[in-house]
C-alpha cells in the first residue's frame, strides 16, 4: 500500500504545527485512556494529540471500534482521561458543560417532552425561559422545519425529524463547539443525503466550531474543512487531510470533483492500511470494513 | 323508544367491533359450559342461572353493597398508602446508592413473606381490626410499587442524563424532569399490578380477620367481599358464594382499568400515534 505524496496530507507531528495558524478551539494534548486496571487494561486511546480550529468543521474519521466513541466521551467531559489534557476554549474540560453539545449516534431526545419542550430544555434548565428564550425556540423550530410538529413526543417524528429537533435543542443553547457523533447514522440513503446537505447548510450558515465523528468517507469529504484520520485502537490521528473544495457544496459536485477524489483515495488508503493492521490481528470489525471499503476504492480520471 | 334504540346501538357496537365481539362471545361460551357443567353434574358449583338469580336479589341487598363498600374502602386506604410511601421509598433507593444499600436488604428480607403472614402479626399490633387489615392491604400493593419504581428509575438511558447535563441541569432539575417523568410509567405498571394483589389480599384478610355479621350496617367490625364469602359458606348459601366471587372479579376488573385509564391521562408520549 502506498499513499502518493500530496501537498495536503501531513503527518501526525505536523499536525499540532497546521493547528497554531488558526485559533486552536478544542485542544487534546497527548491524551490516553485505558479501561480497567492492572493485566486486564485496555488502552483505548494513547498519546493522542489534536487540534480543532475556531470556526472550522473537523470530521475524524477511523476503522470501526478505534476508540473515536471515547474520544467523544472525553471531550464531553462524561469520562476523564487516564493522562494528558483537554482544553476547550482555553479552559480545561472537567465536567459536562453547555460551552460544547454532543449529538450521539442514537437520538437522545426525552421521550416525555414535546418536540418544543425538548427545545426549551435547555433553557428551563438555567432558569432562562424567559420571552428571549422563546422566540429562539420558535425561531429554531422553523429553521429545522419542525413548526407544525412542535406539539409532537419523539417517538411521533421520523428519524430524519428527531435528529434536526436534537439539533434545534443543542443550538438553542448557543454552544461554542457541536460534537457529533455519527449522527446521521441508522438513516435511511435519502434521509442521509437530506440531512449532510441540510447540515452543510446549517454549518455554512452559523460557521461554528464543529467536530463531526464518522465512518463514512464521502460525508467525511463533504462536509470538512478537514479530515483526521485515525489509526486502529488505540486511537491517535494518522494523518490531516485539508479539503479546500469551495463552499457551499453540493453533493454532486463532490462526486464528479477530482480534489474530493484524490482525497477519498488517500483517505480510504490510509484507513485500509490501519484495517489490514487489525485484520492481521483478527478483528471481526476490520474484517467488515476491508469488505466494504475495497470495493469502493477506484482511481479518480 | 329510547331503551330499545340504545340497546339496538350497542347491540350493533359489539357486532362491528372485532375486539368487542370477540370478549362477548368468550364470555357467553364460558357461562354456556358452565351451566352444562353444572346441570350435568360434573360440577357442584351452582349453575350461573341459579347464581344470576341470587344475583339479582342481592342488588337490593343494602348490606350487600356495604360489603362492597367496606372492602373498597379498604383497599384504597392500603393502596393508597402504598402508593405515598412506595413511590418515595423507590425514587430514594434509585437515586442515592447509600439509602439503597441501606435500605433495600430489609426490603428485600421482608418482601418475600406473604401479607396473609402478617394477619396474626397485625391484629396484635393495630389497635384496630379495620387498621390491620388495612395494613395488611398496604402491604400487598407496597412491594408491587416499590419493586417497580427502583426497576423503572434505573432502567433510564443513561443519555438522558448526559444530554441534561449538557446543557446545564442540576440534580434537582434533573429529578424533576428526567428521573420523575422517565419513572412515571413504571409507577403506572405498578399501581395497576399493586391494586390487584390489594383485592387479592384484602378479601383474603377479611376471611382470616373474621368480625361482626356480614349482615348488620353501622359500627359493624370486619365484613367486606371476603367475609360476606365466608359467612355464605357457613351459611352453606353456595350461590351466594359465587356472587362474592364475581363481585371480586369485578372489583378488581374496575380498580385496574380506572387506574389505566389514569395512567394514558399522565403519560401522553406512549399512546399510539
Amino acid at each position: 500500500m502506498t499513499i502518493a505524496p500530496m501537498p495536503q496530507i501531513s503527518g501526525a507531528a505536523s499536525a499540532q504545527r497546521a493547528a497554531a495558524d488558526g485559533v486552536a478551539e478544542i485542544d487534546v494534548h497527548d491524551v490516553s485512556k485505558a479501561y480497567g486496571a492492572g493485566k486486564f487494561a485496555k488502552t483505548v486511546i494513547r498519546d493522542c494529540s489534536l487540534a480543532i480550529e475556531r470556526g472550522k468543521l473537523t470530521v475524524m474519521i477511523g476503522p470501526s471500534g478505534c476508540g473515536k466513541s471515547t474520544l467523544i466521551r472525553l471531550l464531553a467531559g462524561f469520562e476523564r482521561p487516564t493522562s494528558g489534557t483537554i482544553t476547550i476554549g482555553g479552559k480545561p474540560v472537567t465536567e459536562p458543560g453547555r460551552d460544547r453539545l454532543v449529538l450521539f449516534q442514537e437520538t437522545a431526545l426525552f421521550p416525555w417532552m414535546t418536540t418544543y419542550d425538548n427545545i426549551m430544555f435547555g433553557p428551563r434548565a438555567r432558569m432562562e425561559a424567559g420571552a428571549e428564550s422563546r422566540k429562539k425556540a420558535e425561531f429554531l423550530l422553523d429553521k429545522v422545519g419542525l413548526g407544525a410538529f412542535r406539539r409532537r413526543y419523539p417517538t411521533q417524528l421520523s428519524g430524519g425529524m428527531q435528529r434536526r429537533a436534537e439539533l434545534a435543542r443543542a443550538m438553542i443553547n448557543d454552544p461554542k463547539v457541536m460534537i457529533l457523533d455519527e449522527p446521521f447514522r441508522g438513516l435511511d440513503a435519502m434521509t442521509k443525503k437530506l440531512m449532510q446537505e441540510y447540515y452543510a447548510n446549517l454549518y455554512e450558515e452559523t460557521r461554528r466550531t464543529t467536530f463531526f465523528v464518522t465512518t463514512d468517507i464521502d460525508e467525511a469529504i463533504f462536509l470538512a474543512d478537514r479530515i483526521l484520520v485515525m489509526t486502529n485502537a488505540p486511537a491517535r490521528v494518522r494523518a490531516v487531510l485539508e479539503v479546500n473544495l469551495p463552499r457551499p457544496r453540493r453533493l454532486e459536485d463532490v462526486i464528479e470533483n477530482d480534489e474530493a477524489n484524490l482525497i477519498k483515495m488517500q483517505a480510504l488508503s490510509l484507513l485500509h492500511e490501519e484495517a489490514m493492521k487489525s485484520f492481521a490481528r483478527g478483528s471481526k470489525a476490520a474484517a467488515d470494513f476491508i469488505d466494504a471499503y475495497s470495493k469502493r476504492i477506484r482511481k479518480p480520471s | 323508544m329510547r331503551g330499545p334504540g340504545v340497546l339496538a346501538a350497542w347491540t350493533f357496537r359489539v357486532i362491528a367491533n372485532t375486539k368487542l365481539r370477540r370478549g362477548v362471545v368468550a364470555t357467553a361460551g364460558f357461562i354456556v359450559l358452565w351451566e352444562i357443567a353444572s346441570r350435568t353434574g360434573i360440577s357442584r358449583i351452582p349453575a350461573p342461572s341459579a347464581v344470576a338469580v341470587t344475583f339479582n336479589d342481592l342488588m337490593r341487598d343494602p348490606s350487600y353493597w356495604f360489603s362492597w363498600y367496606l372492602s373498597t374502602q379498604r383497599v384504597f386506604a392500603g393502596f393508597l398508602a402504598a402508593m405515598l410511601l412506595g413511590i418515595p421509598l423507590g425514587l430514594g433507593m434509585a437515586v442515592s446508592r447509600a439509602f439503597y444499600g441501606t435500605v433495600f436488604p430489609v426490603f428485600e428480607v421482608l418482601r418475600p413473606i406473604p401479607p396473609l403472614a402478617w394477619v396474626p402479626a397485625s391484629i396484635i399490633f393495630w389497635p384496630t381490626q379495620e387498621m390491620s387489615i388495612a395494613f395488611v392491604t398496604f402491604l400487598g400493593a407496597f412491594y408491587a410499587v416499590v419493586i417497580n419504581v427502583i426497576g423503572g428509575a434505573q432502567a433510564i438511558d443513561v443519555r438522558y442524563y448526559q444530554a441534561a447535563r449538557s446543557m446545564g441541569s442540576s440534580s434537582w432539575d434533573i429529578f424533576r424532569r428526567i428521573i420523575l417523568p422517565g419513572t412515571l410509567p413504571s409507577i403506572v405498571v405498578g399501581a395497576t399490578v399493586g391494586i390487584g394483589i390489594a383485592w387479592a389480599v384484602v378479601v383474603a384478610a377479611e376471611m382470616i380477620s373474621g368480625g361482626g355479621s356480614a349482615g348488620s350496617m353501622g359500627g359493624a367490625k370486619g365484613g367486606g367481599l371476603g367475609f360476606f364469602i365466608w359467612n355464605s359458606y357457613v351459611g352453606g348459601s353456595y350461590t351466594q358464594i359465587v356472587v362474592g366471587m364475581i363481585s371480586i372479579g369485578i372489583a378488581g376488573y374496575i380498580s385496574s382499568a380506572l387506574l389505566r385509564k389514569l395512567g394514558e391521562l399522565v403519560t401522553p408520549w406512549l399512546r399510539e400515534q
